[in-house]
């Protein structure tokens, strides 16, 4: 037990593990009724349920994320490519039926993905800049398509992905878990994993064992593609209509901040997919926290920027380090 | 002292963890000569240029410049002192221009402004006065071929400097006419009393340019001689080291065994600029061997046939198979298996797990779907454990936290797991530890009864005429000769080495 225990603290997972149980302790105390889950019409509701609800989008691209920046990648295009996929699937719906339209807007998530796997692989351009194309590009490419205007959806089938209920939880929910468990598949049970991690690490290693790295880049910003365009269809639908210019503002940020959280480094190697959920898990469950708590809007911002400093000061293995060595010196010259 | 010397280093000494990098070291430049530096690979050639400008702190020993004594710290200091050094890459600034590549951090200024006119004119004057050569120094120096981004890097060395001038391997990158042009230009610095110090692996030109020998070997002063009373076999003796005796007469021949069938063949292979046309054969459990020099052309040929270079011209055939273009993927689906020189670069994957390092090629020869069910992994992963001694308290340890010989053996055992036909071994007993040698010395020996084909290069000669049946000679980047049999000697390869200038310069003409 003990010892499980102690494997446990060694993991990266441990410190944004022990941040996300502190910030629900804290909503415990401060929020009454945080905890509560009712019935209604034989659906769940609560905080909990919401933050599990809303965190879907963010965990899915963060999962995304975290196989681009295993490969010492980068991409900032998922925010642009949620906008358009939002809008590609709100102008189908007009046309066609809810499968073609979801089906076509994964395509335009996968075309975006190798789009930006191209330029990384082929044409050698570094990822923050080759990203930052269809950053910019996508939201334009989004107002075309919306023809500048915020599209409305009315369509009830379309509606359930993002705010339909199943067995009594949030349908969105059950796709973050897909996803999670198909992208823990690919680690698990192909060479993905071993191939990805080994070229992150060391790419001209790999290369002489045969690894070839153009591939695998390719197939994870189409990974991030997808990812992308899934969370556009849950936003969309969410929403019930698609905003080229916020739909996904910003969520790049977010999401790489929940990767960074969840214990895998930007100098690529080894990825931690649970440490990116609890990572995501707590961007959002601060997010919720701050707006329940009543935080004047205007100093949000700066709460954030607070505790996510203080998180990544608890994993940095430096910073914990000087920590010790200050209680030691403290308690030399008490002595 | 004797006031002739500009630079003198008395007794110096350097340990790095685990290895004497340096023992007692002497050495002196006097004014107006060429003095080359010459050692193999770890003789600590670059550890004395390195405490020599202030990169590496000594452990102990005295340099004295001009008779002063000094003390460098800092690579700054050493330039202040007037020491100043141009590295093996041009390390300058492609966007900017020549004369700010030749001023910064040091350009003329005019009421707190950098007059550019003055700059453009003093960098001018001091390209075509001790260099001699008429370039537009307003233009970038991208815009001009590396020899002259070389000659930008010497002169704003020679402007910096106070009378020593260290060239470490300037000519590595340069073709023969670029080569002649910077001898000119070292044999006029020389005239205006300069003291260069020149490191090189090209054997030819230390003997056309420098007046001075010193020969390190294995951290140690072998000593300093005069050029001209120095035979090219002597030098070459006297970089490898003979003190290894003649232990090697046990080989056993393997190759009759299983006849002449060749597993593979090249003919006229060559990369422009990294290694001239070469023919050979590689017959089925044959052990070949290529000797040669640092920077003879022996890694390039390896990995031209793995595929990491891709050649330009000639025919590389495996089994009867002619490949039009190699890569490593392909390689390794031919039967191809690669241990490279640089092991912590080109080797380990050093995060990962000593089963992960393992399994590595296995798995990119299955493909990527074809995953290897985590049960076989640790079967395999043992097996190799176990049959090369790595030692290791387990399989989950990452590999950095692994011995330099116990790595080399992860990365033989990575290769071995994907039953190969053919075995490239570039340097495989480098920087390990005496047991691990012979352990790996021993292992070839052992594939080859089995029937595999062994490529081995190392630059130990004793040890290449213990492992090969046959050996390959290249030199200056030609294939000069072969040897075999009761011919295979160190003393033999050493002389084809030195001696082979005339197959070279044919070659080039």
């Amino acid at each position: 037990m003990r010892q499980a225990l102690n494997n446990f603290i060694q993991t990266k997972i441990f410190w944004p593990f022990v941040a996300l149980v502190l910030l629900l302790v804290i909503n415990f105390i401060m929020i009454p009724g945080f905890f509560q889950i009712t019935v209604k019409n034989g659906h769940l509701f609560g905080s909990l349920i919401d933050i599990l609800n809303r965190v879907v989008p963010l965990l899915v691209i963060a999962i995304g994320m975290t196989l681009v920046i295993a490969k010492e990648g980068i991409d900032i295009s998922v925010g642009s490519v949620l906008a358009i996929t939002a809008a590609a699937a709100a102008s189908l719906l007009q046309t066609t039926s809810v499968p073609i339209a979801i089906l076509l807007a994964l395509v335009i998530g996968l075309i975006c993905g190798l789009w930006n796997g191209i330029l990384i692989a082929f044409l050698e351009i570094q990822p923050m800049i080759a990203t930052l194309i269809l950053m910019t590009v996508g939201r334009g490419i989004a107002q075309l398509i919306t023809g500048g205007q915020i599209l409305t959806i009315n369509n009830d089938a379309y509606g359930y992905v993002g705010k339909g209920f199943l067995l009594g939880l949030p349908f969105a929910i059950y796709i973050g878990l897909a996803v999670f468990g198909i992208i823990l598949l690919l680690k698990k049970k192909t060479a993905l994993g071993l191939f990805l991690e080994s070229i992150g690490t060391n790419m001209s290693s790999s290369k002489f064992a045969g690894v070839q790295p153009k591939k695998i880049i390719l197939i994870v910003y189409m990974i991030s593609g997808i990812c992308a365009a899934i969370a556009g269809i849950l936003v969309s639908s969410n929403v019930s209509s698609a905003d080229a210019n916020n739909a996904g503002l910003w969520i790049e940020l977010d999401a790489i901040l929940a990767v960074v959280i969840g214990g895998t480094s930007m100098r690529g190697g080894r990825f931690f997919l649970g440490g990116t959920v609890i990572g995501a898990l707590f961007i959002q469950t601060l997010s919720t926290t701050i707006y329940s708590m009543g935080i004047r809007p205007e100093i949000i911002m700066v709460v954030k920027a607070i505790v996510v400093i203080t998180v990544c000061l608890m994993q940095s293995e430096e910073f914990r380090k000087l920590v010790k060595q200050l209680k030691w010196k403290k308690k030399v010259s008490e002595a | 002292m004797n006031s002739e010397y500009m630079l003198k280093a008395e007794n110096i000494s350097k340990a790095f963890p685990g290895v004497k990098a340096l023992s007692d070291v002497d050495f002196c430049l006097r004014k107006g000569e060429i003095h080359s530096l010459m050692g193999e690979n770890g003789a600590g050639k670059s550890t004395l240029i390195k405490v020599l400008t202030g990169i590496c702190e000594k452990d102990q020993g005295q340099i004295f410049l001009e008779n002063q004594l000094i003390n460098p710290g800092t690579a700054e200091e050493a330039q202040r002192l007037g020491i100043s050094t141009v590295y093996q890459e041009v390390n300058l600034c492609e966007n900017l221009s020549v004369a700010e590549n030749i001023f910064i951090g040091r350009e003329p200024k005019k009421k707190g402004k950098i007059d550019w006119k003055e700059m453009y004119q003093k960098a001018d004057q001091l390209l075509k006065e001790s260099l001699n050569i008429d370039i537009d120094v307003k233009q970038t120096l991208s815009s001009y071929s590396t020899a002259i981004q070389q000659m930008v890097a010497i002169a704003r060395a020679v402007d910096i400097s106070s009378g020593v001038l260290i060239l470490d391997e300037p000519t590595s990158s340069l073709d023969n006419n670029e080569v002649k042009k910077l001898f000119e230009v070292m044999r006029n610095l020389k005239s205006k009393g300069m003291g260069i110090i020149f490191v090189s692996h090209f054997l030819d030109q230390v003997f056309e340019i420098s007046d001075r020998i010193t020969v390190l070997r294995n951290g140690q002063l072998i000593g300093e001689y005069q050029t001209n009373q120095l035979s090219r076999t002597d030098l070459v003796s006297k970089m490898i080291g003979k003190e290894w005796g003649e232990s090697s007469n046990t080989r056993k021949k393997n190759a009759p065994k299983f006849g002449e069938r060749s597993f593979l063949r090249t003919n006229r292979l060559e990369k422009k600029g990294s290694i001239n046309p070469i023919d050979l054969t590689i017959k089925k459990g044959e052990v070949l061997g290529l000797a040669g020099l640092l920077g003879s052309g022996r890694t390039e040929t390896a990995k031209l046939l793995f595929g990491i270079d891709s050649s330009d011209e000639g025919v590389l055939v495996i089994d009867n198979n002619e490949i039009k273009s190699m890569n490593p993927r392909l390689a390794i689906e031919k039967g191809l298996g690669f241990c490279p020189e640089d092991r912590k670069v080109e080797g380990i994957v050093g995060e990962l797990t000593i089963r992960e390092n393992i399994m590595l090629a296995l798995q990119t020869k299955k493909g990527m779907f074809n995953y290897i069910p985590m049960k076989d992994q640790r079967v395999i992963a043992q097996k190799y454990i176990e049959l090369l001694n790595i030692k290791t308290p387990s399989m989950e340890q990452r590999i950095e936290n692994l011995s330099g010989g116990n790595q080399q053996k992860v990365i033989l055992a990575r290769w071995l797991a994907t039953n190969p036909k053919l075995l490239i071994l570039d340097e495989p007993t480098r920087g390990i530890d005496v047991g691990s040698k012979a352990e790996i010395r021993k292992l070839i020996l052992e594939l080859a009864a089995e029937g595999m084909s062994i490529l081995f290069i190392s630059a130990e000669l004793e040890e290449m005429v213990a492992c090969c049946d046959r050996v390959i000679v290249l030199r200056d980047r030609y294939q000069i000769g072969q040897l075999e049999g009761e011919q295979m000697s160190v003393s033999n390869i050493m002389e084809m080495i030195a001696e082979g200038a005339g197959v070279v310069e044919a070659g080039i003409k």
